[in-house]
């Protein structure tokens, strides 16, 4: 069949299963934005307030779901605005296929109007990138920029189309095929690895299961409990990889690194072998490196090859998808049953139960201020533990990660890598869209929630029922926290003047607006804010918080994971 | 340590700067850099040389591998290896002076390929420390320009880099 190159896309994107796109229409689109008009029939486009949100949106859908996030966009700033976007997935490794409108083939080099070298730009940022320059290549190169996004170390990938691809006509057929000599991920891990990694584990005396974000993207989570269980080895996730071993499981010793807990820092620490699971030994995580788990040998299973021995060196690394090797590991654990060393866990436990009754999370909610920590453990209360929790960046995201206990997978959703202030609002938007009936609550701060404060409007035009919990300590609270212990409390530039009345703002946008100043009512107050009242209602929530609480326990920058602040 | 990496590529805009852009993006240096279609001519082949220890250049190997255009790659300086580079000199050579660049070419088995009145142009191929030597064996003040063309190489015997 006969098609324009912008038919094609959107036939494709139907094709390829597709249900949201989201996006922002512009010159260089044009051709696309009609197509959709007059040819889609499954795909629903969301109309964002921002490019940089139609990337965030599709990545939080991509993240709750596990299924490619779609992002369409026009050329030059359009694309520009994608770039914050892309490089928070690049980091998380979460699969995106971002679709740009380009100005024609013929203008190309020239300067031309909204004319901006995208496929440039973007590369540092995405697994791969295309420019489509001859319509009978457009579908071939989207099934490899699907292929690509989904498999291996997940990623985002730009498909670049200039406007005269999109006018042009090919004839149209799916591709049911794609295979690339170039790239070929692997499917398998080493299985006498695998076997000498087992061995490994079994003679261990003091091990620990360090387990990421690659459990949650891999879908590895019931392999890892499994296996844990079996083992009965602790186990600490990263802030990635919350929600991959359930929280209330009594062998979950919390996140670990820079705001981990006590027991999971110093099991980390003291511990003879680490297992790494999908997880990189990123800097927040590791501390000095050079103070870094002295005593360890370490297990590091890992998609990526290029992960492995990046920043600590690994005794028995093992390339391959997490859910294959683990399984494979449980496998012979059934048929070999081997007995872990049990003398010498059961005094390792001993010893992490020490650690444990410290209750480094512990705070007293004293005074007429809210703490903070007790706004999000009455969230996590209230909403019993079942909602998917979205984050800004910041304190209050440290707060959220400690205070809401996941025990499901792809129930946290955030900016891990980059650190991406804005994205929680955006990313809740693409969580709703995917589970319309459950609750997604975005929890941010005064700071963040300004970044990207236009898509209130995109959620009333689209009825998304969102609940904002916003920790309004009207300070950039991470910074201020810094500035306090490393910077003489030098509070340059960390105080948010002139706030907007968040409530009337919410209001203005057409929501619920709800303010929360007294810890009294508090408890209260959220219960009608997630009562069935608000059930299809956006609410925002802005709950003022005690100016001078900090996250804690605490590694100092350049500090071993031992050397810990605790209050 | 200096080691020649060698990767086969597609063939597509925008490919090589994927590799230049990893080197300056990760803060890994590139000594020299060549590339060319072979004989299919759906791959490039491309050569560079890196110095660093063997943590880094397991590094560079691994995100290499990791570009979706890449193809293969190997670290040629692993085993033994042939290695040749092309260097260009235009020397002036008047007077004394042209019997003397004349002979220091014979000796580096140089070719003198183009000649005016006052301007020898000689062609070097060998190793990179043989280019090295032969510049420094020549009078500073003759030269008036150089071309280098990057190192290439194959590994030697039956290993060979091929899809």
């Amino acid at each position: 069949m006969e098609l324009t190159g912008a038919q094609i896309l959107v036939h494709y994107l139907e094709d390829e299963g597709v249900e949201y796109i989201w996006g922002y229409p512009g010159g260089a689109a044009l051709p696309i934005y009609d197509a959709l008009d007059t040819d889609a029939k499954k795909l629903k486009h969301v109309l964002v307030r921002h490019e940089q949100a139609a990337v965030h949106a599709a990545d939080g859908f991509a993240r709750s779901t596990g299924k490619p996030g779609v992002t369409l966009v026009t050329s030059g700033p359009g694309a520009t605005n994608t770039v914050t976007g892309i490089a928070t997935a690049f980091m998380d490794s979460i699969p995106l296929v971002v679709i740009t409108g380009q100005v024609p083939t013929a203008l190309i080099g020239l300067d031309a109007f909204q004319e901006i070298d995208t496929v440039g730009i973007t590369r540092p940022i995405v697994k791969h990138n295309f420019l489509v320059k001859d319509v009978n290549d457009l579908a071939m190169t989207l099934k490899k920029a699907f292929y690509i996004a989904t498999t291996g170390r997940p990623g985002p990938v730009v498909v670049d189309i200039p406007k005269d691809v999109q006018n042009a006509k090919s004839n149209y057929e799916y591709p049911q095929e794609v295979s690339l000599r170039s790239y070929v991920p692997v499917t398998k891990g080493h299985s006498g690895q695998i076997k000498k990694a087992i061995e490994m584990m079994m003679s261990a005396e003091r091990p620990i299961l360090y387990t990421g974000g690659g459990v949650v993207l891999g879908d590895a989570s019931y392999e890892l409990t499994e296996l844990a269980r079996k083992l009965n080895f602790p186990v600490t996730n990263t802030l990635m990889g919350l929600g991959s071993f359930p929280a209330d499981d009594s062998q979950f010793v919390g996140m670990l690194g820079m705001h981990g807990t006590y027991e999971a820092n110093l099991a980390m620490h003291n511990s003879d072998l680490i297992i790494a699971i999908g997880a990189r030994f990123d800097d927040r995580v590791t501390g000095n490196l050079e103070k870094f788990c002295p005593d360890a040998k370490v297990i590091h299973i890992d998609i990526d090859p290029a992960s492995i021995s990046k920043n600590v060196a690994v005794d028995i690394p093992i390339v391959g998808p997490v859910k294959q090797v683990l399984g494979e590991m449980l496998n012979l654990l059934s048929k070999h049953p081997v007995e872990a060393n049990a003398e010498a866990l059961a005094s390792w436990w001993e010893q992490i139960n020490t650690w444990r009754s410290t209750d480094c999370l512990r705070y007293e909610q004293i005074g007429n201020k809210i703490k903070p920590q007790a706004a999000m453990q009455t969230v996590w209360e209230v909403t019993k533990g079942d909602a998917y929790v979205t984050s800004d960046v910041g304190q209050h995201q440290m707060f959220a990660a400690q205070y809401y206990r996941f025990n499901k997978p792809r129930r946290w959703i955030n900016s891990g890598g980059l650190g991406t202030m804005g994205f929680g609002l955006p990313a809740a938007m693409g969580v709703q869209a995917a589970f319309p009936d459950e609750t997604v609550i975005c929890v941010t701060g005064e700071g963040s929630i300004q970044m990207n404060i236009q898509e209130l409007s995109t959620c009333m035009q689209y009825g998304l029922p969102i609940k904002v919990i916003c920790l309004n300590n009207g300070f950039l609270g991470m910074v201020r926290q810094w500035q306090e212990f490393f910077y003489d409390r030098r509070y340059s530039m960390s105080y948010m003047d002139s706030l907007p009345d968040f409530v009337k703002l919410t209001e203005a946008y057409g929501h619920v607006g709800v303010r929360i100043d007294n810890p009294d009512t508090m408890k209260a107050q959220l219960e009608e804010v997630f009562s069935d009242k608000n059930k299809d209602k956006f609410v925002f929530v802005d709950i003022i918080t005690d100016q001078q609480e900090n996250v804690y326990p605490m590694v100092p920058a350049g500090a071993g994971l031992d050397e810990m602040i605790l209050v | 340590m200096k080691h020649i990496i060698s990767m086969l590529m597609e063939n597509e805009s925008g490919a090589l700067s994927r590799v230049a852009g990893l080197f300056s993006a990760r803060g890994y240096n590139i000594q020299t850099l060549t590339v060319a279609p072979t004989e299919d001519e759906t791959i490039s082949r491309l050569t560079l040389v890196s110095y660093g220890n063997d943590y880094q250049i397991e590094q560079i190997v691994k995100h290499l591998n990791r570009l979706v255009d890449v193809i293969k790659v190997v670290d040629i300086t692993e085993g033994s290896h042939i290695e040749r580079e092309l260097m260009l000199v235009k020397v002036k050579a008047t007077g004394a002076m042209r019997e003397e660049v004349k002979r220091l070419a014979d000796i580096f088995r140089g070719t003198i390929v183009d000649v005016t009145a006052s301007i020898y142009s000689v062609q070097l191929v060998g190793e990179s420390q043989k280019l090295d030597a032969f510049i420094e064996a020549l009078d500073q003040g003759v030269i008036v320009e150089t071309v280098r063309s990057g190192v290439v190489g194959l590994m030697r015997g039956e290993k060979s880099l091929h899809l």
